[in-house]
């Protein structure tokens, strides 16, 4: 009888995944930055569950409660403005939470939008190659060669007002960004010979690219969309302050503190500083967590 | 009295790896106008003591024992600025690459005028005939244009010429080459040995000569010392160690060397591998593949005087 | 390396043209400024009699033709606001946003690069993550939110420094400039860090990024075999070597603060293009914004040849042709 003998099992080989979120953890400014980044996140998205009020409700604004400081009561004295009021009697931590998700609405959708339609016109450049690619790449090339916030407010000038209008206007600015990243890592991949195995298989142009191609080409887009969303949300913020972004019904973190601006002079300085502070800390959050993941996937560093 | 004089130096460095002992134990000696030869192959260490005697290693290593006597000072333990006066002035030193030598951005005037001027006050247009001087001693032909042009913009070989020019603008006692002739062709090379031979006899400038080429070495030096795994195994009078080597790994070399005798026939090899310097074999570092190696080669074998003059770190040798 | 010259200036051309169009087209579609200019108790005759006299009566492609014809004179037609000149307005108020951005741009590079040299030099040091971990805040922080807080701190709170507005300033030929008071000093330094802070961080990130990728270089170590002190080997060989990435950054980032203006100008209050654009845009004022842009355009093409040119100079390698350098 022959005795087998169990070889303990390997630990399973580290995928991906893992080796990056390890590599992650490793810096601590990295993981606070996804701490901040979270916390917007949850106070976005549960933001009409855990305000204290809903500040766009008129009815249950009080006009003796405006401009209070931090730390007061209201004049029913049923609860505590955590942050003050904003000249509507607004509580304000209650409209930074729901300006908070206005904010990350926008932001993220936008780069989402310019994220796909980028990454398909720069794999498109890059695989037809050709006078297609130069044609995209010369139309790349203007676009970018424009700064973000004049195209930005020339279009919301001609479309107007309106939560899509800006985000319609973000994803025009942004899309040639990821266009020219997404060629450049699709030219790349092309040259490697996993492609052309895949062709000698003659499968389909639109398998090989998004089966194939795309998942490759994905680490360095992902880096760009985590620092484009801080740009986007900066941004729009910007456009909202300049008054030509989201209308004030839906007001984002930049238009709450464009409302505070008038106040600043006269000492009520918390109607702008607190929503900028929640505003700072979200693309701070961002950045930091798209500064280590840039590190982590840059090819060189590769092991 | 000898112009370097270096006893037991052992330059470690501390990596997250581990602790490499890239020299360990290293004894030279050069005198006035002596061309030395350092022989040894990549990792043995032979750069690294010369970055050691004019004092560039940096964090994480660290010269951690020996002596380095230049003519009786002892530089180890030397604080920085004296250090860096004798740099470029009294000890000067070539590297491998000539095209990352030399600035790429900067003139080839201003590369060797601020060589002049960091160790003296002279005015600029004494500097640059002094520059114009040392380029034409080195065989640079209308030095002048040399001069007013950039790095990229001259010939391999030219550019090392421009390098060995600098490195005797200050007229140093002691000239310290890193393989200056590896990165150039065959026929340059024989040039700028030649060159340099006579420039050494003529100026007096001792000189270590660092290669792992044996060849180019035995028609060069006056002294040969071979290292192997950061230590010294042979070193005598080049006729002494080349035609009649004591150690087992200088034979060996030598062995491998093809010549017109041992035309068709295999090339002859040293078995084995070089050790990595983080993890070496205890003893005599060259035992696992050494034909003579014996118990006793697991005690590290002492520096001994040897046959012809030479010494040898062999028991059996 | 004329050549070079003619040829991207031949681009330039070609971008603002197309440029123009595009703006034209798009300003034309929507809107009507008419109804910004005429007053609310206007008659349809009334309006009817203004659109003509700024010949918004036209079909598009005669007026773009028209316009084109004009520009090509310089005349940008007048403002519908003001009736003035659009580029003279621009040029009016150039020099005050140029002022603006040369001195923020100033500011951030001997800010910049010193410290980034030294968080290069010293990868590991506590103070080095502190930059570092200081220019990820520059840049992060929404800039018209550090101008709102820097009035905040320092018009509001300590009251040492104005809160808006120009100051006095001093003449250099024809010119007004800001910097030639003491008075225009103190109006110019809010606004200036504001623009500054950011810009600071992303050359303190380029700069450290280049003089690791120079320091380990074999030319670093021959000059100090050479015996050349620290301070000269930083100066001259460190600092030539770094100049290409600082430059191209330097010079997007310039254009990147004349453009963007719009915004500190607006916190500010201070008299530049900048809000004049900012203004245009939202009353429709459509000759203004067009001959804005061409400015831009402009401004922009010639930045880029400057920045090309300086490479050539920077690093002798670099040989200038008729493509791309």
């Amino acid at each position: 009888m022959t005795a087998e003998v169990l070889l303990p099992p390997l630990p399973p080989p580290e995928t991906p995944w893992r080796r990056l979120r390890r590599e992650f953890m490793a810096d601590r400014l990295a993981v606070f930055g996804l701490a901040l980044l979270v916390l917007a996140l949850l106070a976005a998205v549960f933001a009409p569950w855990i305000s204290p009020q809903n500040p766009y409700d008129i009815g249950k604004l009080d006009i003796f409660d405006s401009k209070l400081p931090p730390g007061s009561r209201d004049a029913a004295d049923t609860m505590t403005y955590w942050l003050g009021t904003d000249g509507q009697a607004r509580d304000l931590l209650s409209a930074i939470l729901h300006g908070m998700r206005t904010s990350l609405l926008v932001g993220g959708v936008s780069v989402a939008a310019a994220l796909a339609i980028g990454s398909a016109v720069g794999l498109a450049a890059a695989w037809f190659g050709g006078w297609i690619d130069a044609l995209l790449m010369r139309i790349v090339d203007i676009q970018l060669s424009f700064p973000a916030i004049l195209v930005a407010l020339i279009l919301l000038a001609i479309l107007g007002k309106g939560v899509d209008k800006v985000i319609l206007a973000l994803v025009i600015v942004q899309w040639a960004y990821f266009a020219r990243a997404a060629r450049g890592a699709a030219l790349v991949e092309r040259a490697k010979e996993y492609i052309e195995a895949a062709q000698c298989l003659s499968l389909g142009w639109p398998r090989l690219l998004f089966r194939h191609m795309l998942p490759n080409c994905l680490p360095p887009l992902i880096v760009i969309a985590t620092i484009d969303l801080a740009h986007a949300i900066a941004l729009e913020s910007t456009l909202s302050f300049l008054g030509v972004g989201v209308p004030v019904t839906e007001p984002s973190l930049g238009m709450l503190i464009a409302n505070g601006y008038e106040f600043l002079l006269s000492g009520n300085y918390w109607i702008s500083f607190f929503p900028g502070i929640a505003l700072a800390l979200a693309i701070v959050g961002i950045n930091l967590v798209g500064d280590h993941l840039r590190d982590i996937l840059n090819p060189r560093n590769a092991h | 009295m000898a112009v370097l004089d270096v006893q037991g130096l052992q330059t470690h460095f501390f990596t997250h790896g581990g602790v490499v002992k890239a020299v360990d134990g290293v004894d030279l000696r050069v005198e006035a106008g002596e061309i030395l030869g350092l022989v040894g192959e990549s990792g043995s260490g032979k750069s690294i003591t010369g970055f050691s005697v004019i004092g560039l290693i940096d964090p994480p290593g660290r010269i951690v024992g020996g002596h380095i006597r230049y003519l009786g000072e002892d530089l180890v333990g030397a604080p920085e600025r004296r250090l860096q006066a004798l740099r470029g002035k009294e000890i000067a030193m070539i590297f491998q690459d000539p095209m990352m030598t030399l600035n790429p951005v900067l003139r080839v005037d201003t590369q060797m005028v601020e060589a002049i001027h960091a160790h003296e006050k002279v005015t600029a247009k004494a500097a640059l005939a002094r520059a114009r001087d040392a380029l034409a001693m080195v065989g640079i032909p209308s030095p002048d244009e040399r001069l007013r042009a950039y790095p990229h913009q001259l010939s391999g070989g030219m550019r090392q010429r421009v390098a060995i020019a600098i490195g005797l603008l200050n007229h140093p006692r002691l000239l310290i080459a890193d393989e200056p002739t590896t990165a150039l062709d065959v026929t340059i090379q024989a040039q700028i040995l030649h060159e340099v031979q006579k420039l050494c006899r003529e100026t007096g400038t001792a000189m270590i000569w660092i290669t792992h080429d044996l060849a180019v070495v035995s028609g060069l030096a006056d002294r040969i010392a071979v290292m192997y795994a950061g230590r010294i195994v042979e070193s005598g009078a080049t006729a002494a160690v080349i035609g009649s080597p004591s150690h087992p790994y200088t034979l060996g070399l030598i062995d491998s060397i093809p010549t017109r005798a041992t035309h068709g026939t295999l090339l002859r090899q040293i078995p084995g591998m070089t050790p990595s310097l983080l993890n070496l074999p205890p003893g005599c570092a060259f035992r696992p593949r050494c034909g003579r190696a014996s118990d006793e080669c697991l005690m590290v074998p002492q520096a001994a005087p040897g046959p012809a003059g030479k010494v040898v770190r062999c028991w059996n040798s | 390396m004329s050549a070079f010259i003619i040829r991207r200036l031949l681009q330039a051309v070609l971008v603002m043209t197309v440029m123009s169009g595009l703006v034209f087209i798009g300003l034309y579609v929507v809107g009507d400024p008419v109804s910004m200019m005429a007053s609310a108790e206007a008659t349809e005759q009334d309006r009817a009699e203004i659109r003509a006299s700024f010949g918004l009566d036209k079909p598009l492609w005669q007026q773009y033709g028209i316009f084109m014809s004009h520009a090509l004179r310089l005349d940008f037609g007048k403002s519908f606001l003001t009736g003035q000149s659009a580029m003279g307005l621009i040029l009016e108020r150039m020099p005050a946003t140029l002022e603006l951005a040369l001195v923020s741009m100033g500011l951030a590079v001997l800010v910049g690069i010193p410290l980034g040299i030294w968080a290069g030099l010293r990868p590991q040091a506590y103070s080095t993550r502190g930059i570092m971990a200081g220019s990820v805040l520059g840049f992060s922080l929404p800039n018209f939110w550090v101008g709102l807080m820097l009035i905040m701190v320092f018009a509001v709170q300590f009251g040492w420094l104005p809160a808006s507005g120009r100051g006095a300033t001093g003449h250099i030929g024809a010119l007004d400039l800001s910097v030639l008071t003491l008075d225009g000093w103190s109006h110019l330094l809010l606004p200036a860090v504001t623009i500054a802070l950011a810009k600071a961080a992303l050359i303190i990130r380029v700069t450290r990024a280049a003089t690791r990728e120079a320091l380990p270089m074999d030319y670093i170590k021959f000059a100090r075999a050479k015996g050349l002190r620290w301070s000269r080997i930083l100066r001259v060989h460190l600092l030539k070597n770094i100049m290409v990435p600082i430059v191209t950054v330097g010079g997007l980032e310039f254009g990147q603060v004349v453009a963007f203006a719009v915004v500190t100008e607006t916190i500010f209050a201070w008299p530049g293009m900048g809000k004049l654009l900012l203004d245009s845009i939202i009353t429709l004022d459509r000759p203004v914004v067009v001959a804005y842009l061409i400015l831009i355009v402009f401004f922009l093409v010639m930045l880029n040849l400057v920045v090309d040119v300086l490479y050539s100079v920077l690093d002798p390698r670099v040989r200038l042709q008729g493509a791309k350098a």
